[in-house]
């Protein structure tokens, strides 16, 4: 569809409403939670490859055993009393975002017989604009779940679905302390500058 | 260099799944959008969602974003010189319950500029995300009977006879309250735009 303001503009967020411990998942309860602490940073960029400042990115995952603290999930898998599993952030002038949670789970979900999701982070987007907005999942590299997920395979191109996989982060992980995995993420953009009609 | 100045791919959209609340939906009221200092005729919008066999999609999301009532999107690329009305926040977010419906608490937007600068009708923006949608889905709302309608750019591209499908009406039994009736799939079909 043509693109008019309604396409090309979108809310704006400020720091204001994002808390201290939004970003780290593993201080937002009393204890820490249980399982392998991890650090998860990347760019948003647009398909020029230019950093996307102030872009409002929001996570949400299962625990370290694959449970979500979610009313419908009936997964025998014990929930953590100090894991949420629900973060936020803003990305800083150069795009970047960064997140300390736990490596959650593979979780299993009776789509059909045997069915497990690959572990992963739900990440929802906003850019620029409203027609910019993406929620997608991250994966981690060499999971054995890949080719039996129809989620990831309703992806049909290969390389597409490489692109939502993070990859190890040596540069990034923390001695004695957490492991690192990076994941660039690449929002759609504009086709045209906005229509300059001032009125 | 590619000469559209895309280097970069997107990255893909996967579904939001059976469990966004956790990371989607918040403590705070989502869904109102306009203050009540808000400027202009404040409205609730009633949507209810429906999948193919015409059952409530329980768990759905929908995101609104919208001009205030003087047709200014609070964004700094909207060039039109005017002040957005500090009372009107634009954005909107709610789940579905479990019958596929939810209420927003807005106001009735202005008329913004559209292609080659002809106003377009009053209009809210729409994404519909739902557990089963690969990606979420684009439409718009329209208000029924707004005379600005018949030369609005974007609803001409869409069939006649499914322009239907774009149309809040006012709810006979509430005043102030418009109603509007989403279908992912079926033979009601929503128009969606491709985005």
């Amino acid at each position: 569809m043509p693109q008019t303001l309604s396409e090309l503009t979108g809310p704006v967020y400020g720091h204001g409403p994002i808390g201290e411990t939004d970003s780290d998942l593993t201080r937002q309860c009393a204890g820490e939670p249980q399982g392998e602490r991890i650090i998860v940073s990347g760019r948003v960029l647009d398909e020029g490859g230019r950093p996307i400042p102030d872009a409002l990115v929001e996570v949400w995952q299962a625990n370290a055993a694959g449970r979500y603290r979610h009313a419908n999930d009936n997964h025998p898998a014990p929930i953590d009393p100090n894991f949420i599993g629900s973060g936020r952030t803003l990305t800083d002038a150069e795009g970047k975002y960064s997140f300390v949670t736990v490596k959650p789970g593979a979780y299993p979900w009776r789509n059909h017989y045997n069915a497990w999701r690959p572990a992963h982070i739900h990440f929802s987007l906003f850019g620029t604009s409203f027609l910019s907005r993406l929620v997608t999942q991250m994966y981690f590299p060499n999971d054995p779940l890949f080719p039996y997920d129809p989620i990831m395979q309703s992806i049909p191109d290969e390389k597409a679905r490489e692109r939502l996989i993070s990859s190890f982060d040596l540069e990034n992980t923390r001695p004695e302390w957490a492991l690192a995995y990076r994941w660039d993420i690449v929002l759609r953009g504009r086709e045209a500058t906005p229509f300059e009609n001032k009125r | 260099m590619k000469c559209d100045g895309k280097d970069f791919v997107a990255t893909g959209s996967q579904t939001v799944g059976p469990f966004f609340h956790l990371g989607l939906v918040h403590g705070e009221n989502a869904g109102r959008l306009a203050g009540p200092d808000a400027q202009g005729e404040h409205i609730r919008l009633a949507i209810q969602v429906f999948d193919a066999a015409g059952a409530g999609v329980p768990d759905a999301m929908i995101e609104l974003w919208q001009a205030d009532a003087n047709g200014k999107y609070n964004h700094p690329d909207d060039p039109q010189d005017k002040k957005p009305d500090p009372a009107f926040r634009g954005f909107g977010r709610l789940p579905s319950d479990k019958e596929g419906r939810m209420v927003f608490e807005t106001v009735r937007p202005g008329r913004v500029p559209g292609i080659d600068g002809a106003l377009q009708a009053p209009h809210i923006n729409v994404h519909v995300f739902s557990r089963g949608v690969l990606r979420h889905v684009s439409t718009r709302i329209y208000f029924a009977g707004d005379p600005a309608n018949e030369e609005d750019a974007i609803l001409r591209l869409v069939p006649a006879a499914r322009r239907e499908t774009l149309m809040a009406r006012p709810d006979t039994k509430q005043p102030g309250t418009w109603k509007i009736d989403f279908y992912l799939c079926g033979e009601r079909e929503t128009v969606f735009f491709n985005s």
